[in-house]
């Protein structure tokens, strides 16, 4: 039998006002193994932490068993304790006595006689500890960002600035994302170009950066510092290293008539296309879907007048293989549809338009040139009903349950570029709650009340009825005033939720990285690791972990590459040795193992098991990655054979806890 | 006072806290004009318990069932059914005077709308 210290914390009264610390240490120093108990007010502190280590050398433990706080708080302070004094640090093991006792009993017998018992299993569980050492594995120093907005080429470029390659995959034909369909920013009214571009060329120009445009990712595999990626780079008709960009094939070509995606559509475009004039790289596209030479085998009229002899119609789809030391992910997000909102008349008037085509409508480069003008006759709108909350806040299942965070700004900003530039448009915003938290953010919506004297009404717009003679009729209510209003109006425009792009599912399953019921991924601790997924070596940067404009998006992308940073500054990290194992004698490659694995950390091989005398026999066995398992158990579950066991969490040792529970 | 908010809150199984005062409801309803208390007024006054206010108030009556409010809701608040679940205590209290279906038909207008007649039905046979 070892020799076991018991240690019991008071947290301050988080422990001490609902367990008798005292007699808890009073009776676990009476077990069997027991050669030492205490209690003391703070056991995380110096002065705790120096009697756990002078207690080691004086009574030579051989176990140590510490009474507090979750072991997700403090495991890993205690295990540093005992090291120093020279125990190895998983002969430690930590009763939790305040999450799952103190904080939720009342009553102080009870919660003491719980503590005890949870003290008890603690101590029957250290006496079967093995010593674990935790293994090495290395680390590419390469990262991967999955997303080319403002999210990921802010996160590209920091890691590029510390001195690590990076590579950039992006599914559209350049970088760049919504930022660059958006024309100013909120609250400074900054050129929404005029910032990003500059940025866009720095990745483009650093030599660090490598950009994978119109290239989606396909597989992933490996682990933190050591991951394997398939990025397929889909086939674009025209050879890059070629193409200089002249815009003749996009002005040549005969189909006109394709939606215009960095238009959303409103206006149209080739069939050959560079999606807008800044575009990165510059470099041209065959969209194959309505080109006629892919349709109909006649035309090549671009292939002709390409000067640089880039377009190759043969190209085909290929696939890289590339390691990365890290990933993250930076997969945005678009707005929702809002055709289910039939009561605005998205989809029976080009007058009633989404928050985003409208800043094409403002937007120089956009479908109108920056003129403010109904999409259905080119008229200037004299009247403009913006409804906030299309599809945000809504349980209904139409739309989010979510606050999408950004439309009260960017709506502000909307309304009063119109009173700006047009002073005799009369301007509504129906808002539920006006939310502004933020540096300046209230100033500004207050400035476009006060300032610009736009209308901002509390209540929301039941309906939206197109009219014969092209206005729009807008039925909604003035809470306030209590009375419903009807306001004929030339432009409705609706501030729509805005939701994960929807890559990102797939991708969270390549990277076996959580997400939530909405599709934002996870985050490793709400508070504590808000870029970093519970997947090592997986951070997350933008709008795909949870609604955020510009400014938090650019800080977590800085916060995403420094925690990127700090991962490939290392030479080899150290693993979690609490992994499977699979008892070779009892496995009989069943392959259960394998299926229930979220990390797809085992894999099989044949393992010679003849002994001279009986001649050959092979087996097929399950070995477990130990750099690629994360401890999570579901094999020793699942394996019908009992092979698999996980270390420091052996079957015998929690069977060892629950007799000891039990008794 | 606190019964007469049980009751109704049972009858009509709307739970007004999910309400978030966005005013949808109001916004949408065709017989706003004509009623002196609106949706969003009858989701707030149930939740404060003032039901003896509404049931006194014409508006119980005003209110066509078509059911706008319901739809549009963004939190499945259901408006509507605390209108009819106000109606439903008052003739509760009148005691068993409701519609009988063989009333009806003499009772029938050629131009009334199929769907108002089921309102009515609705109405007035509970």
């Amino acid at each position: 039998m070892r020799r076991i210290g018991v240690f019991v914390c008071h947290c301050g009264t988080n422990i001490a006002g609902t367990v008798d610390v005292k007699a808890v240490a009073e009776t676990l120093g009476k077990e069997p193994a027991v050669v030492f108990s205490t209690d003391y007010p703070y056991m995380c502190s110096e002065a705790g932490q120096n009697i756990i280590k002078e207690a080691i050398k004086e009574h030579k433990l051989e176990g140590v068993v510490v009474c507090s706080c979750s072991p997700r708080m403090h495991e890993a302070t205690f295990r540093k304790t005992v090291q120093a004094a020279g125990l190895n640090p998983y002969l430690l093991e930590v009763a939790n006595i305040r999450e799952q006792c103190s904080w939720i009993h009342k009553d102080k017998t009870e919660g003491t006689a719980k503590a005890i018992v949870l003290g008890r299993a603690a101590i029957a569980k250290v006496q079967l500890n093995t010593p674990l050492i935790a293994g090495e594995s290395p680390v590419v120093k390469r990262a991967l960002v999955i997303g080319g907005g403002i999210a990921g080429i802010q996160t590209a470029l920091d890691i590029a600035d510390a001195g690590y390659e990076v590579d950039i995959v992006e599914k559209q034909p350049t970088i760049g994302g919504k930022m660059t369909q958006i024309d100013k920013t909120f609250p400074t009214l900054d050129c929404s170009s005029c910032i990003l571009t500059p940025k866009m060329v720095d990745c483009a120009q650093n030599e660090k950066i490598t950009i994978y445009s119109y290239s989606e990712v396909e597989a992933v595999t490996g682990f933190v510092g050591n991951f394997s990626v398939k990025i397929r780079r889909k086939a674009r008709y025209v050879d890059e290293t070629k193409c200089t960009g002249c815009g003749v094939c996009t002005e040549k070509c005969p189909v006109k008539n394709v939606p215009n995606e960095y238009n959303l559509g409103m206006d149209n475009r080739h069939a050959a296309y560079i999606p807008f004039a800044q575009a990165i790289p510059n470099v041209a596209v065959i969209d194959a879907a309505h080109c006629n030479k892919f349709k109909t085998g006649k035309c090549g009229l671009c292939q002709k007048l390409c000067s640089a002899g880039a377009i190759n119609y043969e190209q085909e789809d290929t696939i890289i293989e590339e390691k990365y030391g890290a990933i993250v992910a930076a997969t945005g997000y678009n707005p929702i549809s809002v055709d289910k909102y039939d009561e605005f008349a998205y989809s029976q008037s080009k007058d009633v338009v989404t928050s985003l085509e409208f800043e094409r409508i403002l937007k120089a480069d956009g479908p109108t040139e920056g003129h403010l003008q109904r999409m259905s006759d080119g008229k200037q709108p004299k009247t403009i009903v913006f409804i906030q909350c299309v599809g945000s806040r809504d349980t209904s299942g139409c739309g989010k349950e979510y606050c999408s965070k950004i439309c009260c700004m960017y709506t502000a900003k909307h309304a009063m570029y119109c009173r700006e530039k047009y002073p005799d448009t009369e301007v509504y915003v129906f808002y539920i709650d006006v939310r502004t938290p933020g540096k300046n953010y209230d100033e500004f919506y207050r400035r476009a009340v006060e300032q610009y004297g736009v209308h901002y009404i509390k209540g929301m717009v039941g309906k939206v009825s197109p009219k014969a003679d092209g206005t729009l009729h807008v039925q909604a209510s003035d809470l306030i005033s209590n009375e419903q209003l009807h306001i004929s109006a030339d432009m409705v425009v609706l501030a729509a939720a805005i939701e994960p792009d929807k890559s990102a599912r797939p991708l969270a399953t390549m990277l076996t990285a959580s997400m939530d019921t909405n599709d934002f991924f996870t985050e490793a601790h709400a508070k504590l690791r808000p870029v970093e997924s519970p997947t090592a070596g997986v951070f997350l940067s933008g709008v795909c972990q949870g609604p955020k404009d510009i400014p938090e998006t650019v800080a977590q992308a800085g916060a995403a590459a420094s925690k990127v940073i700090g991962l490939l500054a290392k030479n080899k990290l150290s693993c979690n040795p609490c992994v499977s194992q699979s008892n070779e004698a009892m496995c009989n490659g069943c392959s259960t193992c394998a299926n229930v694995c979220p990390y797809g950390a085992i894999t099989y091989e044949d393992k010679d098991f003849s002994r001279r005398k009986d001649g050959s026999m092979i087996r097929r066995v399950a070995v477990v990655n130990e750099a690629v398992c994360q401890g999570c158990g579901a094999c020793t579950v699942a394996c019908p054979s009992g092979a698999m066991d996980l270390k420091g969490f052996s079957t015998s040792q929690i069977m060892a806890e629950v007799d000891a529970i039990c008794k | 006072m606190a019964d007469l908010k049980e009751q109704v809150l049972t009858t009509s199984g709307v739970n007004p806290l999910k309400c978030m005062r966005c005013g949808k409801c109001s916004g949408t309803c065709p017989s706003y004009d004509s009623m002196e208390y609106h949706p969003h007024q009858f989701v707030y006054m149930v939740e404060k318990g003032d039901i003896e206010t509404l049931m006194k108030s014409e508006s119980i009556y005003k209110c066509l069932s078509c059911f706008a409010c319901i739809e549009r809701c963004p939190r499945s608040v259901e408006p509507a059914k605390l209108v009819e679940a106000v109606r439903l205590t008052v003739i509760r209290q009148q005691g068993q005077n409701h519609l009988k279906p063989h009333q009806i038909p003499a009772m029938l207008d050629e131009e009334l709308p199929q769907q108002a007649i089921v309102s009515a039905f609705r109405k007035y046979s509970k």
